[in-house]
């Protein structure tokens, strides 16, 4: 055995890898999410705006960490939809405006096609220049953004109006990947502007960097899948039985117990830290039995 | 002059940007520069896209080893650069259905949202997600408890790996929520690390790093660093 594991082909390590997200996919295991602080004050930021407050979604993120930011950009949108808040998307990415596009389609326009375009929502599309960008729309937005994403002149959109930059938005919610993302927005508004507040939701690997602007700077922050599922889980609490999964002529779905079936998209959150517990676990097998080869091998050495 | 205007040009924008910062009369000055950076970060696109051909179109014509790959690149660079610009199989905009031009270029159905949604996606995700594979092979042949600081990262590891799922909360759920004991939860302790340990060394990190950018651009601006203006030599 123990000759078995010194000489393990690293193809097992990823079978094993494989098995670990795989399994609990399939068998769609769900494991209690509780908030943590960090969410619930992203969510109470969002909470306390009323009803008609202009919101800006910078969505920076790409496909390759769409599975760690898609469901929180999801869950952004939804709470967005529900409190009737005035939504104004953009990007800093080239490729962010499919992202933007993939939540519009997944929310706004399956669950709450009621919302009209320029006048609850619109898609400023994307502007080169990273961090320059939000040096410039923070005093002058209209400065950069001419048109929207499909062209249409910043003039003859109604919500627009009374945009003039960034510090007339009640909140800004970041979704953010990397450069230029989270760092970028609280260096360049919310640092110079205090009265610009920022929430964001960012990769696991970003999370360390941005605790140290924490609360101040940066009121409420959502670390990878886990901030996505806390934060859905927030959501859901208060407004998850509002779009049910529907039958064929509208009425919502039950399950067992009777209650409203919520649609998976709302879920992806929760669901994936099923896979992401198993693996966790996996690694630290993983950790331990590596050590206990490498302390097997000293004590034979004699070292 | 060759070398004289860039200097130039990086000093006089530097210090605008970095006047306008601490004098209000001069916060339009640092607009407009910031302004130009946007547009020289669109034209950047056109030489990146320059160089990328320059490189791999070189690699093609000497056949040097894995020459092929670079051939996929330009290919699919030149296929997804030509069903953008001339908006291949896209609707004209609704508002202007005359003009061909009109619809936008990732309009879904169109080839470019095609080559996107089937191709660039699924391959960049694709590449993502296999960092966990090569994450737990490395953790199984490295991460080794050597010597006390590689003690105290790997018993980190474990709490934050445990913590931020729910295994954390199943192993430590004992421990009652208003017990003064409440603190050693796998998810409290997780909490603890990130905003205690974490955010004091990340503080620390972070202005030391400032301190050097601030005097690296001092040196960049004055003119006493010229290591980005390269050697001079084609």
């Amino acid at each position: 055995m123990y000759e078995f594991f010194k000489n393990l082909d690293r193809r097992w390590v990823f079978l094993l890898m494989l098995l670990a997200v795989a399994v609990p996919i399939l068998l769609e295991a769900k494991f209690p999410e509780k908030a943590t602080g960090l969410a619930t004050a992203v969510f109470t930021e969002v909470e306390n705006l009323e009803a008609g407050a202009p919101v800006l979604l910078a969505f920076d993120f790409d496909p390759a960490s769409e599975g760690e930011l898609g469901p929180m950009a999801t869950a952004f949108v939804r709470h967005c939809c529900e409190k009737k808040l005035r939504m104004y998307f953009l990007t800093l990415w080239p490729v962010g405006p499919r992202m933007v596009e993939d939540a519009v389609a997944r929310v706004i326009k399956a669950d709450f096609p009621e919302l009209k375009y320029g006048d609850d929502w619109v898609n400023l599309g994307y502007k080169s220049g990273y961090e320059g960008v939000i040096k410039v729309i923070v005093t002058d937005l209209k400065q950069l953004y001419t048109t929207d994403h499909f062209g249409t002149s910043i003039g003859n959109i109604p919500m627009m109006e009374h945009i003039q930059s960034v510090q007339d938005f009640d909140l800004v919610i970041n979704v953010s990947a990397g450069y230029a993302g989270t760092k970028e927005w609280v260096q360049y508004a919310s640092t110079p502007f205090p009265n610009i507040r920022i929430v964001a939701g960012c990769t696991g690997v970003q999370a360390p960097l941005l605790y140290p602007y924490i609360p101040s700077q940066l009121p409420g922050l959502l670390g990878a899948i886990k901030g996505a599922a806390e934060y859905e889980k927030l959501v859901l609490d208060k407004y998850g039985a509002n779009h049910p999964v529907r039958d064929a002529d509208g009425n919502p779905v039950l399950d067992e117990d009777g209650n409203p079936v919520i649609p998976g998209k709302y879920l992806e959150g929760i669901r994936r830290m099923g896979p992401q517990m198993v693996a966790h676990i996996l690694m630290i097998m993983l950790i331990i039995v590596g050590n206990v080869i490498y302390f097997v091998e000293r004590s034979r050495e004699g070292r | 002059m060759k070398r004289t205007a860039p200097m130039i040009i990086l000093a006089l924008g530097g210090f605008v940007l970095l006047v306008a910062y601490f004098i209000p009369y001069t916060q339009g000055w640092g607009e407009d520069a910031a302004l130009w950076f946007d547009i020289l970060a669109a034209i950047a696109f056109i030489l990146g896209g320059g160089n990328l051909l320059k490189i791999h179109l070189k690699k093609m014509s000497d056949k040097v080893p894995g020459w092929g790959y670079s051939a996929v690149c330009v290919a699919s660079f030149l296929a997804m650069l030509t069903v953008g610009l001339l908006k291949i199989g896209v609707h004209p905009n609704e508002q202007f259905p005359d003009y061909r031009w009109s619809g936008t270029y990732d309009q879904v159905g169109s080839p470019f949202w095609w080559l996107y949604e089937y191709g660039f996606k699924p391959l960049t995700a694709t590449m993502f997600a296999m960092l966990a594979f090569y994450v737990a092979s490395a953790a199984f042949r490295a991460f080794r408890a050597k010597n006390f600081e590689a003690i105290l990262l790997l018993g980190t590891a474990f709490i934050i790996l445990l913590g931020r799922t729910f295994a954390g909360v199943f192993l430590t759920g004992f421990i009652p929520e208003d017990s003064p004991m409440a603190g050693l939860k796998l998810e409290n302790l997780t909490m603890y690390v990130m905003q205690v340990f974490n955010t004091a060394g990340n503080r620390a990190i972070m202005i030391g790093i400032a301190l050097g950018v601030a005097s690296t651009s001092l040196k960049v601006l004055l003119g006493v660093d010229r290591s980005y203006l390269g050697s001079g030599e084609e």
